[in-house]
């Protein structure tokens, strides 16, 4: 037990001082990469308390996909720009206000959310159940998400769906001068289309219409 | 004190898995460049040691003692870090690998869903070069890379989908016992060409070496890299390639089982014939490379999200109802 609470607490320790470093780091990029640093730590600690495949799932949504984009987005800036000034006295007292409201706001969702917390009825703690260690915890997640939540499972794929198609349809424009391959026109072209032989009167040349 | 024999127990094990794999990456850069110098009529590196096998040792060695160069203007905690990260990626991926039912480091019950982690992350060595380089040819490679790497990641999840719906674990001992009767490429043969295809995009592989390609962009992400950073960047791709080798054989080629389970063939450990698998593999790896000429960027996006990814899906659909209206899906647990 006590390597397990020296790694506990290595980890948990990191994972706050790259949360904290996201924040004061003056260069966006080194931002980004302490926001992976937590997600990877995030990671080994739920694989520490067991939870293996959220663990993975963490490791291959967030840092795999989304933290990728983020940094996409952050690179694009330039890298002399990218150096933040330190934030002056006054700028500090302006903003102050706004920032603990919406602090406030999400403290009090927080508290909300886990204040109304109820258990379902039949809840047991996993280290409790007998079948504990013969099923692993993959199946356990399944069982529950494909049947007891499967409409508010459907329901999330769904909000995801719309979210996506609406940043498709937000982002995509057709310009009217720009050329595409076609590969089917391409490809269906034919000698007697696309070559035509021409008799050349001299001094007159020839006049391609197209 | 137990503490400590397991400690030394496992650094042991973990020496004598990435001896062997950084031993073999040496000498399957070797084999790749004799490959496809066979293919274009050249000899190939055929002069240091017995059939030139020492040339890579040679190259390594001349990387090792040459001076690292530091671009003034770039990152420098970022652009050493990163090939630090390709490397340690490429190896701690391996320790999931099973090259017998007992002969695996760590035989943990999201093992496929582990590799398909650290290959996600591969992607980061690459960005964090080509960024911190501070320099347009490396920044242009890495962006081009991570849009390839991410969008041919999203197809080989769905491919492993397809086999795990037949397996019903994501154990990659339990993948490979389900292969028993039958391994996955024959009922599963479409996903096998399209997972072969991605993993050629997802290790930058010729003919999808746009984040390198040296026609257009020097040497992409590697454009700064000197001497051993430059070494590293360079075992980090070859320990990749040979770990989709090793996945590509885990998934379809019934990874350490032997191809027909009678005599002459049940004879040699399953670490031979998985080894055997990996190594057919590579070699259709670096026959694409010297054969396929190179793709344009946006045909390589179109061919990742347009046919790859609509037809992987649809294929995971067919499979699920196919196993389900003969009963046949797996049940465990």
């Amino acid at each position: 037990m006590l390597a397990h609470s020296l790694f506990f607490y290595f980890f948990s320790t990191i994972t706050v001082l790259s949360a904290v470093m996201v924040i004061f780091s003056r260069n966006t990029v080194y931002s980004v990469f302490f926001l992976i640093l937590v997600f990877v730590t995030v990671s080994v600690l739920f694989i520490m308390i067991g939870a293996e495949f959220l663990g993975m799932i963490m490791l291959i949504v967030y840092v795999g996909a989304v933290a990728v984009l983020f940094l996409f987005v952050v690179m694009m800036l330039n890298i002399v720009e990218q150096v933040i000034k330190r934030p002056s006295r006054k700028g500090f007292i302006n903003n102050i206000s706004v920032g603990a409201i919406v602090g406030g706001i999400i403290f009090l969702e927080l508290l909300v959310a886990i204040g109304g917390w109820k258990y379902k009825g039949g809840f047991i703690p996993l280290s409790m159940d007998k079948n504990y260690l013969e099923i692993s915890n993959t199946q356990q997640l399944g069982n529950i998400l494909y049947t007891d939540y499967i409409y508010l499972f459907q329901v999330a794929g769904m909000i995801l769906l719309v979210a996506m198609i609406g940043a498709i349809t937000l982002t995509f424009q057709k310009k009217p001068n720009v050329k595409r391959q076609s590969y089917t026109e391409q490809i269906q072209r034919e000698k007697s289309s696309a070559v035509s032989l021409v008799d050349v009167e001299s001094d007159k040349g020839v006049k391609l219409d197209d | 004190m137990t503490y400590l024999t397991t400690f030394f127990n496992e650094i042991y094990k973990i020496i004598f898995l990435l001896l062997p794999v950084l031993v073999s990456v040496a000498l399957i850069v070797w084999l790749d460049r004799r490959v496809w110098a066979f293919v274009q009529k050249r000899r190939g590196p055929n002069v240091v040691g017995p059939f030139g096998l020492l040339q890579t040792m040679a190259d390594a060695l001349k990387y090792i003692f040459k001076e690292i160069i530091i671009p003034a203007s770039a990152d420098k905690i970022i652009f050493i870090l990163a090939p630090i990260i390709t490397l340690t990626l490429a190896l701690i991926a391996w320790a999931v690998i099973p090259f017998s039912e007992e002969l695996v480091l760590a035989d943990i019950n999201v093992g496929i869903l582990y590799l398909f982690a650290i290959s996600s992350l591969s992607v980061y060595g690459i960005i964090m070069g080509g960024w911190a380089s501070n320099s347009k040819y490396p920044f242009l490679g890495a962006i081009r890379s991570a849009a390839q790497m991410v969008s041919y990641e999203v197809s080989i999840g769905i491919i492993i989908i397809n086999v795990l719906v037949c397996v019903g674990s994501l154990n990659l001992n339990d993948i490979i016992i389900a292969q028993e009767k039958v391994w996955f490429i024959f009922p599963l043969f479409p996903m096998f060409v399209i997972f072969f295809i991605s993993a050629l995009a997802e290790t930058n592989r010729p003919p999808f070496d746009l984040p390198e390609a040296e026609s257009e962009l020097v040497a992409g992400y590697q454009t700064e890299y000197s001497g051993m950073m430059y070494a590293m960047f360079w075992l980090g791709e070859y320990a990749n390639i040979l770990l989709l080798c090793a996945l590509g054989s885990i998934l379809f080629l019934g990874g350490w089982l032997s191809p027909i389970d009678i005599y002459p063939f049940n004879v040699f450990p399953g670490a031979i014939w998985m080894i055997f698998k990996i190594l057919i593999l590579f070699i259709l790896f670096s026959l694409v490379k010297a054969i396929v000429p190179r793709y344009r960027f946006d045909q390589l996006m179109r061919l990742g999200w347009k046919i790859f990814l609509p037809l992987s899906l649809i294929w995971v659909v067919f499979t699920s109802s196919f196993l389900f209206f003969f009963d046949m899906l797996p049940t465990k647990g």
